[in-house]
């Protein structure tokens, strides 16, 4: 293999230079070989996701639907809802930061099932062909939650090959899930007990058990749409002796818990970085642990709040209203805890670090709009209003996409070898934070107005805020693409990046970056607290002037 | 709502009893998300800069976990958030559950896209509701195909309306004007244009409109879609029951038939064959004369045709009103009856819908666009006038 001067980090093998055939690629067993797989087909998917959103947010200036027809219009949104939940949100990072992450983080040399592994990316690529199939053939205009009967019945384009599509893809989650679940209970390094792992694992495991019992739920949903639709036998449509409703409590039992699919991840990524960038240990370790899994175990239970005015009866109604309020209280415990962490840290603003403080500041706001929709006699005056849509992407872009982000950026040096140009990146997560709030702020007050949500004309004293709105969107569109030319260019350019370029700890920094193709040459045997800090090095703390009594000294960087 | 004002609106007008108990609910959780955020980001801002990397702030005795305070940002935000579950679910259940006694009811077919409405008397609207001020109003809602959600954000209620079982709300409009009515969940190409008004207007206004059956003194700047059809439903019904064939089983009062008598069963317990019994409410009925062998009546034989496919939902509601009729001699309903002309036959004149119809909508639906073949169907300058009727704003 040729190595050159500029480059010696290829002197060392490691998981990307020991082979590069393509075959060694599509066939490769590697965790991170298929993170990297998973990393190139999401950020596709988004990008297509994007461009469907951006084309409503162009037709949603003005008041009349003039730049496309309604049914184009409603296929657009449609693509969009179904491209990002199903095939960017819900892998985005598991299937990513997890695959390449976990094995690292808890001294395993791969995750349980390598062959499972490569599986399920293959799987998430066909659903993924299937679902752009229709997208290409036709579309599908049913909105991405497909009740019936429109879906089943009224709605006449692709609707069957997008289900299909979805349905795969679904497997490709539960086969994560389970590689997830297996390899956190059985590979962890000796030493390595529950309450020493990472809270990104905890996250993740409390993921994977939603994703393993709720998945199969929304498979089974969907088939049953296929059926009605192909065989006309009866299960949702009322003229076929069905009951619509019965399809959105089956979609929403794993729909909402998906929202947790999409969140928890995030919130394990944003524990890493509030330790590593204020170098401290994580403020209340095991209220955070076990929060993630009260949300797991609690996010089964509510999933009536999306059905306040269905007609479903009303002790039911109160039932789910309650236990809404309840799982807000873990997330709640989750933002107090990383706030505490902050104080008496050693806090440097790293764009990583702007993502976590961005993703507080976002998440609050979507997690406390969403006690207006868990409030019953709210949820009336709210429900499928453009509130809805703004507190969801409060949760899902200013949440969960903003830790994508931030991991994506903590951990590209690991992943590539390289850094990523710092100043560029700060750059690019102010715009992102500044363009997502002129996004979405404005549909919160149009919502409560009473703009309801899907629609494609609109009454014109609403275009003020849709205007402004539009805006955001595309100062937000400008704000992804910033990272995505940076970091392909730090892949040649970029600065080197040595084994622990942020001084943090955690298993996957005791590797070199990138790691070798078995991740450790020897298994590590963990003596250690999870978070354990110890002083930087002696010239850097003199520098510092400021010593940190009661942090524990030792070595083991 | 707002202790200042702001320089857009930020609120639709507050015209329902509803909305005005809703209003400081909704205020106290504005008030608890600003709260808590302007918290949690001014904590997050000021440890961020005192403690960024190279201060000189104080770090002695840093302290990674404290169960109390643990447990006091756990417990605080519970209570709150319980507070704020009990005084919802009591609204909820208010606006949701039975309206008082004197509420005027209007019955409400969504289809695909637009909205029939109906007064008791017969009066017909398209995308139209036309109301008194003052007085409690009770909607029965039914889709004739997909699911639609009915809407008016002045009055802050919404409730779903499903193919295949009625749903209901009620409300108090408290001021008269011209508010906006939509249609809230996606139902399919046009689903943004499946929207309207509702006229709330001063009682004896009101009253001229609704005796003339919506030809004066009605507010509508449409136009034509205030359709007339003065006789009432439950007259509807009465001529039905006797072409439908149902009189020949269900002989009445008196005489014992096949058939338990619909005298008075109207929101009584019906016992059934199961052992259990059943209120005979909207939702009961419908089924009954629908799909009849779902519940039988203790003691009858299960010899009753199924009407599924036979009735619209329209007509069906026009049954209704005459079994309520027959169960309160007293009310309303009757009185209708007893001013009408049972021998008409307002089937014809309802413009009920054939399956010839139904398939145009279809047709319309699967894009198969042929603005002649039916009344149903828009045509250009048609969608031209509702595009513009909706996006502009007027006030009253």
């Amino acid at each position: 293999m040729d190595v050159t001067t500029t480059e010696p980090s290829s002197a060392r093998k490691n998981y990307l230079n020991w082979d590069h055939s393509w075959q060694s690629w599509l066939f490769t067993l590697d965790h991170k070989r298929i993170g990297i797989l998973y990393l190139i087909s999401i950020s596709a998917m988004f990008f297509l996701g994007a461009v469907a959103i951006s084309l409503v947010r162009v037709e949603l200036a003005t008041p009349r639907g003039d730049l496309v027809e309604s049914e184009t219009y409603n296929k657009l949104f449609s693509a969009h809802g179904i491209i990002m939940v199903f095939f960017f949100l819900v892998p985005s990072i598991p299937a990513t930061l997890g695959n390449f992450l976990i094995p690292l983080m808890i001294g395993a040399r791969d995750l349980a099932f390598p062959r499972l592994n490569l599986l399920s990316w293959y799987l998430f690529t066909i659903g993924g062909g299937f679902a752009m199939t229709a997208f290409i053939t036709g579309g599908v205009d049913t909105g991405w939650y497909f009740y019936t009967p429109y879906s089943s019945t009224y709605s006449n384009n692709q609707v069957a090959l997008t289900i299909i599509g979805v349905f795969i893809a679904g497997f490709s989650s539960i086969a994560t899930g389970v590689n997830f679940i297996v390899t956190i209970h059985k590979m962890r390094a000796p030493g390595l007990t529950w309450f020493r792992l990472p809270l990104f694992i905890w996250a993740h495991y409390a993921t994977s058990v939603i994703i393993v019992l709720g998945t199969p739920v929304v498979a089974i949903t969907l088939l049953l749409v296929l059926l009605e639709r192909a065989f006309r036998i009866g299960v949702f449509d009322p003229a076929l002796g069905g009951d619509p409703i019965l399809f959105q409590h089956m979609f929403w039992f794993y729909s909402h818990p998906a929202v947790y699919i999409m969140i928890l991840p995030s919130m394990g990524v944003i524990s890493e970085l509030m330790a590593a960038f204020t170098k401290k240990r994580v403020f209340g370790y095991s209220f955070i642990a076990f929060s993630s899994i009260a949300i797991a175990l609690l996010g089964f239970l509510v999933w009536g709040h999306h059905l306040f005015t269905t007609g479903q009866s009303m002790y039911a109604g109160m039932v789910f209203s309650v236990l809404s309020f309840l799982v807000a209280v873990p997330s709640a415990i989750k933002v107090f805890n990383w706030t505490a962490t902050i104080y008496k840290g050693q806090v440097e603003f790293t764009a990583p670090m702007l993502y976590a403080l961005g993703f507080i500041g976002l998440f609050t706001i979507g997690g406390l709009t969403g006690l207006f929709l868990a409030a019953m006699a709210v949820d009336i005056h709210l429900h499928d209003t453009y509130f809805i849509v703004a507190h969801f992407h409060y949760i899902m872009v200013g949440g969960a996409l903003f830790g994508y982000l931030g991991g994506l950026h903590y951990w590209w040096p690991k992943i590539t070898g390289r850094m990523y140009p710092e100043g560029w990146a700060k750059l690019a997560a102010g715009i992102t934070f500044v363009g997502f709030n002129l996004t979405f702020f404005p549909q919160f007050i149009l919502g409560q107005m009473g703009m309801p949500r899907r629609y494609h004309f609109y009454p014109e004293e609403w275009q003020a805020l849709n205007v402004l709105s539009s805006a955001g969107a595309s100062i937000l569109g400008l704000g992804y693409a910033i990272p995505l030319f940076y970091f392909l260019w730090s892949l040649r350019y970029g600065k080197l990046a040595d084994a622990n370029p942020w001084r943090a700890v955690g298993l996957e920094w005791r590797v070199p970056s990138p790691p070798p193709a078995h991740n450790f040459d020897e298994i590590p045997i963990v003596v250690w607290e999870a978070y354990e800090f110890v002083p930087e090095d002696a010239d850097e703390a003199e520098q510092d002037r400021e010593a940190m009594p009661g942090v524990p000294a030792g070595g083991h960087e | 709502m707002w202790p200042f004002s702001l320089p857009i609106d930020t609120m639709p007008e507050t015209a329902s009893t509803f909305a005005e108990k809703l209003d400081p609910l909704y205020a106290t959780l504005w008030l608890l998300t600003i709260v808590f955020t302007v918290l949690v980001l001014s904590l997050v801002g000021i440890f961020a800069i005192r403690y960024r990397r190279g201060s000189l702030a104080d770090r002695s005795r840093p302290v990674d976990h404290d169960t109390r305070i643990e447990l006091v940002w756990s417990i605080i935000p519970m209570l709150l958030g319980l507070a704020v579950f009990v005084w919802a679910a009591k609204l909820y259940v208010e606006v949701y559950a039975q309206p008082p006694r004197n509420a005027k009811e209007v019955f409400i077919i969504g289809k695909q896209w637009m909205w029939h409405l109906q007064h008791m008397n017969g009066v017909r609207e398209n995308n139209e509701l036309h109301l008194p001020v003052g007085q409690p109003v009770k909607l029965t809602l039914i889709s004739q195909d997909v699911i639609h959600a009915f809407y008016i954000p002045a009055f802050r209620i919404k409730r779903d309306v499903n193919p295949g079982r009625y749903t209901s709300v009620w409300f108090t409009p408290t001021k008269p004007g011209k508010y906006r009515l939509f249609c809230t969940e996606y139902c399919g190409t046009q689903h943004s244009l499946m929207g309207g008004w509702v006229y709330v207007m001063p009682r004896q206004e009101f009253q001229r409109w609704y005796e003339t059956g919506g030809a004066e003194g009605g507010v509508s700047e449409r136009g034509g879609t205030s359709a007339q059809g003065l006789g009432g439903m439950a007259v509807a019904g009465a001529s039905l029951f006797q072409s439908q064939g149902c009189v020949s089983c269900h002989a009445g009062p008196g005489g014992p038939g096949r058939a338990p008598t619909l005298v008075g069963v109207f929101g009584k317990p019906q016992p059934l064959e199961n052992g259990r019994s059943e209120i005979a409410d909207e939702g009961y009925i419908r089924e009954s004369i629908l799909n009849p062998r779902a519940q039988i009546v203790r003691s009858y034989q299960p010899i009753m045709p199924v009407y599924q496919g036979l009735l619209s939902e329209e007509q069906v509601l026009q049954l209704t009103a005459y079994i309520k009729a027959l169960g309160d001699p007293k009310g309303a309903a009757a009185k209708q009856l007893a001013a009408g002309n049972t021998g008409q036959e307002p089937a014809e004149r309802s413009g009920i819908r054939s399956s010839a119809n139904t398939q145009n909508v279809q047709a319309d639906f699967i894009g198969e666009r042929n603005p002649a073949s039916s009344q149903q169907q828009r045509s250009p300058a048609d969608t031209a006038n509702i595009q513009n009727d909706f996006i502009q704003t007027r006030r009253p």
